[in-house]
């Protein structure tokens, strides 16, 4: 299972937070894809709280996070 | 003809009632550029670093920028300079509103207030008449029954600057205030204003900031614009939800801290995020002048007052910090901080500090037994208790208006005060931010996060992304973050517009509004000797170079759970190297050939 949190901007018309089924290779690139968000509109992507990359492997139990470009202070 | 600047210093003699005005030295301008840098200069050359903050010798300047009150985007922004009572270094804190543009177009570049009123009054400029008026009757009043009464006297375009009760009675934690609810927040300069019997200053403009090239200036202005606009996180994120957007990301990255720094993770972040504050409390936006950002937010209470909103370091100050996580209560909190001229940030540390110390068993029942409150983590009803206490210097109260560190000490715990030379740190763990907390190490007013936002590169990827938890070229990118601010706190325009421009952009506006010729090592040039010069101030004053340190627990105890678990600050191998880049010796002196090079005296 996967965990998908989304933030800002890509709450608008979808969930807080998502799940997807674990399959081998699946990475976050299917899952904005799934979810219809562009991949210009993903500012930050963490895995597990760490920088990752979108077409990095999920591991099964991986909680994903997702932001558009924000900033602030 | 001058441009940019408005060409007069307005110098106040509180002492004997009288002010005189003064022609700006623009060659000293041009070398310190404005704001921030100039007070800072003049303020070194006319103050003993080692005058007693509360004193009569203390001064307070209050300073535009050559931009501040032009067409240039977000250029609002005073700040105000002195010797701060909570760190003993210089204090320079910053303000939006309207207040500073209207101060610039009233004529003045910036006023000095000197020497001390024996009753309470205020300063009524309008133009160029200028008069010192009695205040007796402000003295005690709130923020806003402060900015009514002198709005209902001087007129609704009047620009009110006031301090609350908190710096009446010499909080060291107190603001400034204008405009209602922005405030010239950090290191205490509210208290400098009130040590003085200054209550308020009302100003009134009707002059226009002259222009070297018209045109051009409506070009390069429409350019950065556009570019503010286009760029995502300050023309959609910031807009959209604040500054308290960042709540839910740092708080992902697990750098939020919690319960006064004891964790840097919690589930319950989305409660007080912007997110929330959007779907739940906000009324609409509240801009500060030519501001195309628009940041400010404006909320409903739970009583149905509408306000000022929190920003994302005060939903954490009273938030995360004291583990609350009740949007309404923080609202409030920060309603109250506005009213009584509170710095949100050290007010709710310094309450989370005392959570942690009565927690631990340092404080007790029995001290806490006449207030009527908790001092448990988690309670709501205490951080809006103990903030009005501590405006007021009531029961308890009085012992926290001293900030963390002074009250800690007071019971043989200063490491749980979680500052940096006295001054409470902001909402991020710096643990799992490593240039961000050599940052805050080296502040030149103590534990601050807009001295050199790392946070930009480190965790929200502008202009680049940076690996967070690497050493690597991070004693660099501070420095550079450090005197770029310098630049931008100097030329009177907003930090926030830093996410979307560069030193570039920030230099075609000061050539085209003032007609000089700078370039980009130039400008980075005058913001390293601004830097230099606060340095050597706070070494005159008597700050120890040993002060650029961090908590303990910051160095010695790894982040416990979430995201960023098992790690410290590795301070000890960041500022070596931070010291070279300076060129400083390897105490953190100045080097006498780099005061050449930035030709300080």
């Amino acid at each position: 299972m996967i965990k998908v949190k989304l933030f800002a901007t890509l709450r608008e018309g979808r969930q807080k937070e998502v799940v997807f089924d674990y399959f081998d290779g699946i990475t976050g690139k299917y899952i904005i894809d799934m979810l219809d968000i562009k991949e210009d509109d993903v500012a930050i992507y963490l895995i597990n709280g760490i920088d990752g990359k979108i077409n990095d492997k999920l591991k099964d139990g991986d909680v994903v996070s997702i932001f558009p470009p924000v900033g602030g202070g | 003809m001058v441009f940019g600047y408005a060409g007069k210093i307005l110098r106040v003699d509180l002492t004997n009632r009288r002010f005189r005005v003064e022609d700006l030295n623009l060659e000293l301008a041009k070398k310190y550029i404005g704001g921030r840098g100039l007070a800072t200069k003049i303020f070194y050359d006319e103050v003993d670093p080692k005058v007693e903050p509360f004193s009569k010798e203390n001064k307070v300047i209050i300073a535009t920028g050559p931009l501040t009150g032009t067409s240039a985007p977000a250029s609002g922004r005073y700040m105000v300079v002195t010797k701060s009572p909570l760190t003993g270094t210089i204090a320079s804190s910053n303000s939006g509103g309207y207040f500073g543009a209207e101060l610039k177009l009233a004529g003045y570049d910036m006023i000095i207030l000197e020497g001390k009123s024996d009753r309470p009054v205020y300063i009524l400029i309008d133009d160029d008449k200028v008069e010192i008026k009695d205040a007796g009757n402000l003295w005690g009043k709130l923020v806003s029954e402060t900015t009514d009464f002198l709005k209902n006297i001087h007129g609704e375009k009047a620009k009110v600057l006031c301090i609350g009760p908190a710096g009446e009675r010499l909080v060291k934690i107190a603001a400034v205030i204008n405009d209602y609810d922005r405030a010239a927040g950090r290191s205490g300069v509210g208290a400098v204003i009130g040590s003085k019997n200054v209550k308020a200053i009302v100003v009134k403009g009707s002059n226009k900031v002259q222009f070297y090239d018209e045109e051009r200036v409506k070009d390069v202005v429409s350019n950065k614009i556009k570019m503010l606009r286009e760029n995502g996180i300050t023309g959609q994120g910031l807009p959209t939800y604040g500054t308290a957007v960042l709540v839910n990301i740092i708080n992902e990255n697990g750098i939020f801290p919690v319960a006064n720094f004891q964790k840097s993770y919690t589930e319950y972040a989305d409660k007080i995020s912007g997110e929330t504050m959007a779907k739940d409390i906000l009324v609409r936006k509240n801009p500060c002048y030519r501001c195309p950002i628009a940041c400010g937010r404006w909320v409903r209470l739970k009583d149905g007052r509408e306000v000022g909103g929190p920003e994302y370091e005060t939903l954490w100050a009273f938030g995360a910090d004291c583990n609350v996580y009740d949007i309404d209560a923080v609202a409030k909190a920060n309603y109250l901080c506005n009213e009584y001229g509170l710095d949100t940030i050290s007010t709710g540390a310094t309450i989370a500090a005392a959570m942690e110390l009565y927690e631990k068993g340092y404080i007790k029942d029995e001290d806490i037994k006449e207030d009527g409150l908790s001092l448990r983590f988690g309670d709501s009803d205490a951080i809006i208790g103990w903030t009005k206490k501590i405006g007021l210097r009531e029961g308890f109260g009085d012992n926290m208006a001293e900030g963390s560190y002074r009250l800690c000490q007071k019971y043989g715990a200063v490491e749980l005060s979680m500052t940096v030379k006295k001054q409470e740190l902001p909402a991020y763990d710096p643990r799992g931010v490593q240039g961000h907390g050599l940052e805050y190490a080296t502040s030149n007013r103590g534990g601050c996060h807009v001295r050199g936002y790392m946070i930009s590169p480190e965790i929200l990827g502008a202009p680049q992304k940076l690996d967070r938890f690497s050493l690597e070229g991070k004693a660099e990118w501070v420095k550079i973050f450090q005197d770029l601010t310098a630049v931008i706190d100097s030329l009177g325009l907003c930090l926030f517009t830093s996410f979307a421009l560069s030193a570039k952009d920030y230099i075609e506006l000061y050539n085209a509004v003032c007609g000089f010729d700078f370039n980009q090592e130039t400008i980075l040039e005058a913001g390293e000797r601004i830097w230099n010069l606060e340095r050597i101030f706070n070494l005159k004053a008597g700050i120890d170079p040993k002060e650029d340190k961090l908590p303990k627990r910051l160095l010695q105890e790894p982040i416990p759970e979430g995201p960023s678990k098992g790690h410290v600050h590795k301070l000890s191998d960041l500022l070596p190297k931070y010291y070279e880049v300076r060129g400083w010796d390897e105490k953190g002196y100045p080097k006498k050939e780099t005061l050449i090079k930035l030709n300080i005296e």
